[in-house]
């Protein structure tokens, strides 16, 4: 078998996810995030007035996405897509933290380390390398997350974003995010 | 929305106030820098090593869902992750088990023995070792036994390790044990759901959520409460797109993710639930056969409901009746997968066994008892016990000190020992993993109680309020850190689960077996614990279910064979455990000692003008008031935020994030100030803050002072007479500005 670029996304369900930060937490520990820094994060969205309300919570990182953005404006090419993924990581020995990409990244998600260089979400690439999900999918308490290769149509997060309405933020910074929303 | 600040970990946006988003969480950044050090090297291949897993089951809440423990390719601690076939997580852990690994690494717990040098509640102590404490205590406990019985020390509880407490007070000769989750939470519902249906529903629940096509809410704020395998189940019922209603005065998380919200005005629960009651036979919708076959004073509650309509539950509830009917067809329509959730802490108003009675009686009519989708059936798990003699006979229980009052409580109300001490009915208590000061109402009575003993011992992880009034403060180490007794479940699934050491102990603290063990020698009572060490004793009892623990380490978690099936079998023959073997919707018991045999609704107290209802309730991040210091969980969540509607906010001319104080209805006024969350989420005749935060306890450095802790301001108690829980809706609150 043709090996085919794996195109990883995330597809979170915002109508079961509920804001519990249980993916902040595993993520932290996960990845050994340093106290008062996080790679991901929850949104609760509120609109309407009492007794007519809406509520959506998103937990959201790093998009990893296909035009990214952080990656074109590196001066080091310190920040770099990993080989036949879309993921998107920084080599933290390349890095010397001028935050080019910080700036360039319509999300927000990424920070700088006590020790100067860049980090963010991985996807937990060690994991998948392992044969396993990132680690904020597999605690997740309402199994609102789901990780897959959008590549292969029968992957879980392939047939959830056909069968569902979806959407991603920021479209119009033109970046093709692939953390997907379902709506 | 607003840009976030890059180091928060939540952030609300409210885009109907047009408010900023508001961030919580951020956290100081100078603190451990070596970690950081030695992560910067690996980070971000960071690459999973094959150490072993460590089989262990979590303490950060009840649910004690089977977890493993790793370390990192140093040998440092790493994570805590769920144990796949354990059926309280499924293999995943909540947000507090996963923060688990916070509660060993917290550098403010108890780190050795210490008795009380200063006067009570003065926090002055002097570290001692294990020796003198034991000797300290046994010289304190066989003079109380011989100048006024065995029968004047009680156990508090609330914790796997307490059993061997109850062991050894126990053998010690008393048979006073409590636990505050019983009056001060799920008491209530236990014996509502035994005096109808002949038994309770058990932790976890057996709530066939995962199955359930319409599911009810009532101030069960699922989701805000962590329970995991039960919010998962909740996670499946969006999934197969049940209706879910939620009735709560606040725009939960629940209520967010339902078809129906019912803001009703609080305490008028059981109203809405009459005149639910009153539609479904109206309309002749109710599940007639479960009715006919099983069920007994259905004629009397016919005529007992037939005034209680939803045009006159409309002005007591506020929700109009139209809501009602369509919501009462609702769950009608999907019964018997349709299912009115017992929540869990319902200690709110008073009169709560009868709430609690009410909901009983309208399960009853939506046939769902064994049914899927509705409460499944318990099983059976008999895991042996390690023999020991028998316990000497006290001369009195509590049953005997406090005659009929509270004739329908199974179990001491916490409230009652207290008040039982006050009166100097006790003259010392042992505390084990509760901290009394956030877990009994009014702190004034704890300490009013405390005053009266001669010994208070402390057994804790972490020095909270409680171990500052101790006389001997005991440091039991983590969950992390100790073998303990087996967690025997009995729900979808009969598992045993095996707790045992990821780490050596820090300091010098124990696991609460060998601390209940060799107090037991140091008072002559060692043949209570026949056993050698805690391994022997779990292989004794493991031998019973054909394991041991050196599988169970491996394993982390047995299944054993489940014989008695979750649902009723088509055909089968029903037989409750009450005295007439049916369901008992019209309660003879009941009114034998005097009481409503069918639920009355009496209108609680409102507020007064200016005074809003002080409602409370939990976050994902924390258990109560215990893990607001752990470090990982501090972060997600420091402090408590007021919750208050933009119409009182504009009254009072409070800004979104201003910072007040609270006074309730007697004046009692918060230690701390607060910050406050203008939002539609809440109606205007209720405040809402999470419960656990406002630690007056110094040495708990991070929760010390962080907003307000609810317990103090709940001075006004109502008394359950069926069996004793105590209210904490019953408590107004006003606003101190700050100048």
């Amino acid at each position: 078998m043709k090996i085919l670029k794996k195109r990883y996304a995330m597809v979170i369900d915002t109508r079961s996810c509920i804001g519990c930060g249980d993916c902040v937490v595993a993520c932290k520990t996960e990845n050994k995030v340093p106290e008062g820094l996080c790679r991901d994060w929850v949104v609760q969205e509120i609109s309407g007035t009492f007794p007519n309300l809406e509520m959506e919570h998103r937990s959201e990182r790093c998009n990893h996405c296909e035009n990214p953005p952080c990656v074109s404006s590196c001066p080091t090419g310190a920040s770099y897509i990993l080989d036949m993924t879309n993921i998107t990581l920084v080599d933290e020995d390349k890095c010397t933290g001028c935050k080019a990409c910080v700036a360039s990244c319509p999300y927000d998600a990424r920070f700088i380390m006590p020790e100067g260089y860049i980090s963010k979400c991985t996807f937990c690439h060690h994991r998948l390398e392992e044969g396993l999900l990132p680690a904020c999918v597999s605690t997740c308490p309402t199994i609102c997350m789901y990780f897959g290769n959008l590549n292969n149509p029968f992957s879980k997060v392939s047939r959830l974003l056909r069968a569902r309405k979806w959407k991603v933020l920021k479209p119009e910074a033109g970046t093709k995010p692939m953390v997907y929303y379902l709506v | 929305m607003s840009k976030m600040n890059r180091r928060d970990f939540i952030v609300i946006s409210s885009a109907a106030v047009g408010a900023a988003g508001t961030a919580l969480g951020s956290a100081n950044q100078e603190a451990s820098k070596v970690v950081i050090k030695k992560l910067a090297k690996t980070s971000p291949f960071y690459v999973n090593h094959d150490g072993k897993k460590t089989a262990t089951f979590c303490e950060m809440c009840f649910w004690k869902c089977a977890a493993w423990v790793e370390k990192d390719e140093e040998g440092k601690p790493w994570k805590v992750t769920g144990n796949e076939i354990d059926h309280h997580c499924y293999g995943r852990l909540c947000t507090r088990g996963s923060g688990g690994l916070g509660s060993y690494l917290d550098e403010d717990r108890l780190k050795r023995p210490m008795i009380r040098v200063g006067k009570r509640g003065e926090q002055k102590f002097k570290e001692v070792s294990w020796d003198e404490a034991f000797s300290h205590i046994a010289k304190k406990l066989d003079k109380i036994k011989k100048e006024h019985g065995p029968e004047k020390v009680a156990l508090f509880n609330h914790g796997t390790g307490g059993v061997f407490f109850k062991t050894l007070l126990k053998g010690y000769g008393t048979q006073m044990m409590t636990h505050p989750s019983y009056a001060q939470c799920r008491g209530p519902r236990d014996e509502a759901f035994k005096l109808t249906f002949g038994e309770s529903v058990g932790s976890p629940e057996r709530t066939d959520l995962a199955h359930s096509k319409c599911i009810v809410l009532m101030g069960a704020h699922i989701g805000e409460n962590l329970h995991n395998s039960q919010v998962q189940d909740f996670g499946k019922a969006i999934d197969n797109r049940a209706t879910i209603i939620t009735v709560d005065p606040r725009f939960s998380v629940a209520a967010s993710k339902s078809k129906y919200w019912l803001p009703l005005r609080p305490g008028t629960d059981m109203a809405l639930v009459l005149a639910w009651i009153n539609v479904l036979i109206e309309e002749n919708i109710y599940c007639k056969s479960f009715v006919k076959d099983y069920c007994i004073g259905f004629d009397e509650l016919t005529k007992h409901v037939k005034d209680k309509t939803p045009e006159w539950a409309y002005p007591i509830t506020n929700i109009k009746p139209e809501i009602i009917r369509a919501t009462a067809r609702e769950m009608a329509k999907n019964a018997p997968a349709s299912l009115v959730h017992p929540s869990r802490h319902v200690a709110w108003y008073g009169d709560d066994t009868q709430r609690l009675r009410s909901i009983a009686i309208l399960n009853a009519l939506l046939g769902n008892w064994g049914e899927k989708g509705g409460f499944y059936m318990s099983s059976k798990l008999q895991v042996g016990k390690y023999p020991h003699p028998p316990y000497p006979k006290p001369k009195y229980t509590w049953f005997d000190l406090i005659g009929d009052k509270f004739p329908f409580a199974s179990t001491p109300p916490s409230s009652s020992i207290r008040d039982l001490t006050i009166e100097g009915h006790f003259k010392s208590w042992f505390v084990c993993a509760t901290n009394l000061m956030q877990s009994l109402p009014d702190p004034r009575q704890t300490i009013k109680a405390i005053e009266q003993l001669d010994l208070l011992v402390v057994i804790d992880t972490m020095p909270a309020e409680i171990t500052g009034w101790a006389d001997v403060i005991l440091p039991e180490c983590t969950y992390l850190e100790r073998y303990d007794e087996l967690r025997v479940t009995a729900g979808k699934k009969t598992q045993v689960a095996l707790r045992s050491p990821a780490f050596e102990a820090k300091w010098d603290t124990k696991p609460a077996w060998w601390i209940a063990k060799n107090l037991a020698n140091k008072m002559g009572l060692e043949k209570f614990f026949p056993w050698t060490d805690i391994k022997e004793y779990l292989n004794y009892r493991l031998k019973t279910i054909g394991s041991s623990i050196e599988e169970m380490e491996k394993i982390g978690v047995k299944e054993v064979e489940n014989k008695n099936p979750i649902y009723f079998q088509p055909g089968e023959k029903k037989i409750f455990k009450t005295p007439s073997k049916k369901v008992e919707l019209f309660s003879k018991k009941l009114q034998d000692y005097g009481f409503d045999p069918l639920p009355n609704f009496t209108m609680p107290d409102q507020p007064e003008e200016g005074y809003y209802r002080l409602i409370y309730g939990r976050a994902p991040a924390h258990t109560f008031g215990k893990t607001v210091n752990n470090p990982i969980l501090n972060e997600l969540m420091p402090e408590n935020v007021l919750w208050m509607n933009p119409q009182v906010a504009k009254n009072w001319g409070i800004k979104n994030k201003q910072r007040i104080k609270l006074k309730n209805q007697d004046g009692i006024l918060s230690d701390n100030d607060i910050e406050v969350m203008v939002t539609e989420r809440i109606r205007n005749d209720a405040v809402y803050l999470v419960h656990g935060f406002g630690h007056r306890a110094k040495k708990l450095s991070r929760a010390h002072g962080a907003g307000i802790d609810d317990q103090k301001l709940c001075t006004n108690i109502k008394v359950d007479p069926v069996m004793g829980a105590t209210s904490f809706r019953t408590n107004f609150v006003t606003f101190e500005l700050l100048s």
